[in-house]
């Protein structure tokens, strides 16, 4: 018997055109005391404007660290359904596709285990179940893996990477972030399932700098597809662009952050070696623009949100990598900095912070990486610098005024 | 390797023995439409043909048309499967969900396009948010999932969706409208770069439970935790002081220690942070700047909020140039502007005073005059 709770609030929360949340866990309610609980308690928090969850708590499944978050209701007395109620993170398809078996499988699995509640999908990419208890854990996980499932990541581990739909279904993919995603996720299932590091690591491949996954702002490190080649113009068809209206000269030219882009009313001209590789002319002008090989990567490295020292974007640190399979020399790098993040970091001190407390040149030289000028905004602006002794012997000036 | 079976099953009596280990996920490619497997790699354009609708077109001339609807984020199992009987009525049961928790059926045949679009109209499914529009709102756990949460998630999004409805299935925007929320300043969300956005935000001192400090929580985290080293040790109590001068609310201590709760559901509220992006397209990546220092928590329907959104929102709508985002504008305008045409107070907690505060001075005499 599912328990039934007035919702006076919840329901204010129905109307309008938006799909309702609230509804949603209604129809689980109807079928599940969990998610019956879980109505109940929110419609309290509604009333006090405050959560009643309890602070973390620690469950898991044998051999893995990762991959559930523990959760408990501070009213477990007067909500027995939500006493427990742990997320289960489930590693998604790169892509975000499904197919309407496996959607239908992971629904009969939660409705036995769970609350027949879920995310699809939580910020980190992962399909996420919503409440279950500590006992269905070891079945739930087992049941996934014999269907060709696993289990995501959390707490101080690599996190589940994510991707934009590339080259899926998006002609500007310059690589394969469905494949890279795939693949990075495979190699690195040991760190992914058994929290090793000082804090989270989020990888997020994006497959051009539009970067419609938000790779640059969430992901420890960030991949972003690029082209090094002229960009391809379609003249027929900018004019008929321009024949349907588009005003070139506003809408494209003027916002050419390169100041690159000329129009005579009839032909487009780009100076290519001038472009910054924005994409606002390819996307605006889609199909008539095509980026043209070379084709890679912008490797950066270090967002994260406000805590500890404020929110950070990633820093380029290699602004060119061919990416192809078996992605070799991206791992490599990876690992490299993990070890040196790993011998360093504080306790909860995501890479970035480190970088910062310990300087980029120190990151670099760990990753193997020369400094370019495509790394900064613009070189440092006083004159008090580090020099090793290494330094010294350097000669470059014998170099360059040769 | 995560390798999906012929037939997905669920065994009555479950043998744990049996689970395998780092198996992954299963192939992205079990789940792509053929059209797609086909193509892969070589689409050559697409078109937006309605809010809702776009086509891509392989470099072949094979076409798949995408039939975008809005969700909740949060899903119960019942909906899943009427999305899944719907991708199969009309998408041989293939769809997609997007990075902002939109679901895309994938149709490959076009004449069950109006059809499947037919049947999501007559199921109150909400078509749109392709193109210069507003989107789903990614946003956080909120009160139906997390400890820390100053102000609910869902519940927000619910209604801000309502009042931006309009811009999700017809109107244009002059550019994407991208909102986010995150309930505490952790910020899961990624509000830190979003046009508009929301972060639930204490404004007292966390209390400290000195009977239990000693017990679950460990001094050198905790006080490591403080950006502002406001804590301090307090050893004759076995547990900690904090200088309230510093202390800036963050709630980053609770985070590593349960004995120092923070949430106050007197003076916990909302903060309107805007003006941020992450593409490249023409300008850099930008972050999100103060808007509206706080607003109330005022559930369920949070009307001040939505207020002072529609006030961000419909200034830009009247001021922005065709394909400029909320930040391109706010930049080109100027924020002294900004303020005047939004009539938002500027107050001192849009001061900044943290970390790189000084960063954000104005070391010019460049500006405009407003009033
Ligand atoms: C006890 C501490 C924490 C808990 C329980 C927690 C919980 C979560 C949860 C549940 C999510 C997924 C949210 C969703 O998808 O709906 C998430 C994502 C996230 N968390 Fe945390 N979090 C914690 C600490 C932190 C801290 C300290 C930071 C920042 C320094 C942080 C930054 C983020 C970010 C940026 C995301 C989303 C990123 C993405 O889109 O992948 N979290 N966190
Ligand atoms: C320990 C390091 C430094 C000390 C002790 C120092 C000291 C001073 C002093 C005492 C003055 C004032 C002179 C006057 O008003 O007669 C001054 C002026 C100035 N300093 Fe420095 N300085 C230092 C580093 C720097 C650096 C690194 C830069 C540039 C990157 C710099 C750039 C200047 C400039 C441009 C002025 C002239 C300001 C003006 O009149 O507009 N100083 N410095
Ligand atoms: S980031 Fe680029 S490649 Fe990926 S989906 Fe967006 S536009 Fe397409
Ligand atoms: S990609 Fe950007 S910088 Fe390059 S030509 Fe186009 S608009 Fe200009
Ligand atoms: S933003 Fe804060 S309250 Fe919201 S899910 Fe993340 S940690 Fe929890
Ligand atoms: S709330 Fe933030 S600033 Fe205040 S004591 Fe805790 S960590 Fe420090």
């Amino acid at each position: 018997m599912t328990k039934k709770y007035d919702t006076p609030l919840l329901d204010e929360l129905e109307k309008g055109p938006f799909p309702s949340f609230v509804t949603e866990i209604k129809k689980a309610a109807a079928k599940n005391p969990m998610a019956a609980d879980e109505l109940g308690q929110l419609e309290k928090s509604m009333r006090d404007k405050v959560t009643y969850w309890k602070h973390g708590g620690i469950v898991g499944v044998r051999g893995y660290g990762g991959g559930v978050i523990g959760r408990y209701s501070q009213l477990a007395d007067e909500f027995p359904g939500v006493a427990h109620f742990h997320t289960v993170r489930v590693n998604q398809p790169a892509g975000l596709f499904y197919t309407s078996e496996t959607i239908r499988f992971i629904c009969d699995l939660w409705d036995k285990y769970g609350s027949g509640l879920t995310n699809f999908h939580g910020s980190t990419g992962d399909m996420v179940l919503l409440g279950t208890v500590t006992d269905n854990l070891e079945p739930l996980a087992t049941i996934l893996s014999l269907n060709g499932f696993d289990l995501g990541g959390s707490g101080s581990a690599m996190r589940t990477p994510s991707c934009c739909v590339g080259p899926a279904r998006c002609e500007w993919s310059m690589i394969d972030t469905l494949d890279i995603t795939y693949d990075l996720t495979q190699e690195f299932q040991d760190e992914l399932h058994r929290p090793q590091f000082p804090y989270k690591f989020k990888i997020k491949t994006v497959g051009c700098p539009v970067d419609c996954n938000a790779s640059i702002a969430r992901a420890d490190l960030s991949i972003i597809g690029t082209w090094k080649g002229p960009i391809e113009i379609d003249q027929d068809r900018v004019r008929d662009y321009a024949k349907k209206g588009v005003n070139i000269q506003e809408e494209i030219v003027n916002f050419c952050p390169g100041k690159c882009i000329t129009w005579d009313g009839n032909n487009l001209a780009i100076n290519n070696s001038d472009c910054l590789h924005c994409m606002h002319c390819i996307t605006k002008l889609a199909g008539a623009l095509k980026p043209t090989p070379p084709f890679g990567a912008v490797i950066l490295i270090g967002a994260k949100a406000p805590f500890v020292i404020g929110a950070t974007l990633s820093w380029v640190i290699v602004p060119f990598m061919e990416l192809k399979p078996p992605y070799q020399e991206l791992k490599d790098m990876i690992r490299n900095m993990w070890d040196w993040w790993n011998e360093y970091g504080k306790n909860r001190e995501r890479i970035g912070e480190l970088i910062i407390r310990r300087g980029m040149r120190e990151f670099l030289e760990v990753c193997g990486l020369e400094p370019t000028p495509e790394m900064v905004k613009e070189p440092r602006n006083d004159p008090f610098w580090f020099w090793k002794e290494e330094d010294l012997e350097k000669k470059p000036w014998e170099e360059f005024l040769k | 390797m995560g390798e999906i079976p012929e037939k997905f099953f669920i065994p009555d009596v479950v043998d744990v023995k049996q689970r395998k280990t780092d198996i992954g996920p299963p192939h992205y490619s079990n789940f792509l439409p053929p059209v797609i497997k086909k193509n892969y790699g070589n689409w050559k354009t697409h078109e937006i043909l309605s809010p809702g609708l776009m086509v891509h077109i392989a470099n072949s001339g094979d076409k798949i048309w995408t039939v975008r609807v809005a969700s909740p984020r949060l899903l119960s199992t019942d909906t899943l499967r009427e999305i899944a009987d719907i991708a199969d009525k009309y998408c041989d049961g293939y769809f997609r969900f997007t990075t902002r928790n939109n679901i895309e059926f994938l149709v490959s045949d076009e004449s069950k396009v109006q059809p499947l679009i037919d049947e999501l109209n007559a199921k109150k499914f909400m078509i749109g948010g392709i193109g210069s529009r507003v989107s789903n709102i990614v946003h956080t756990q909120g009160w139906i999932h997390c400890h820390s949460a100053a102000v609910d998630a869902s519940a927000l999004v619910k209604a801000i969706m309502d009042e931006f409805a309009d811009y999700f299935t017809t109107k244009e925007t002059p550019n994407k409208v991208r909102f986010a929320v995150a309930c505490c300043t952790n910020m899961c969300g990624a509000v830190h770069c979003s046009d508009i956005a929301y972060v639930g935000i204490h404004r007292k001192l966390p209390r400290i439970d000195h009977d239990n400090f000693k017990n679950v929580c460990e001094l050198p985290t905790t006080m490591a935790a403080c950006p502002t080293a406001a804590i301090t040790p307090d050893p004759a109590k076995k547990s900690i002081k904090i200088n309230p001068e510093k202390c800036m609310y963050c709630g980053n201590c609770f985070s590593v220690c349960p004995a120092l709760p923070i949430a106050d559901p007197e003076n916990d509220g909302v903060a309107i942070v805007v003006g941020g992006k992450v593409g490249n397209l023409r300008k850099p990546p930008m972050f999100s700047k103060l808007a509206v220092a706080y607003l109330p928590n005022n559930p369920p329907r949070w009307p001040e909020v939505v207020k002072a959104t529609r006030k961000i929102f419909d200034a830009y709508i009247a001021g922005a140039k065709k394909h400029e985002r909320v930040g391109e504008w706010i930049e080109r305008i100027g924020w002294e502007k900004f303020f005047a045409v939004t009539g938002l107070p500027f107050t001192f907690q849009h001061i900044d005073d943290w970390t790189y505060a000084f960063k954000t001075f104005r070391t010019t005499t460049q500006f405009k005059w407003t009033k």
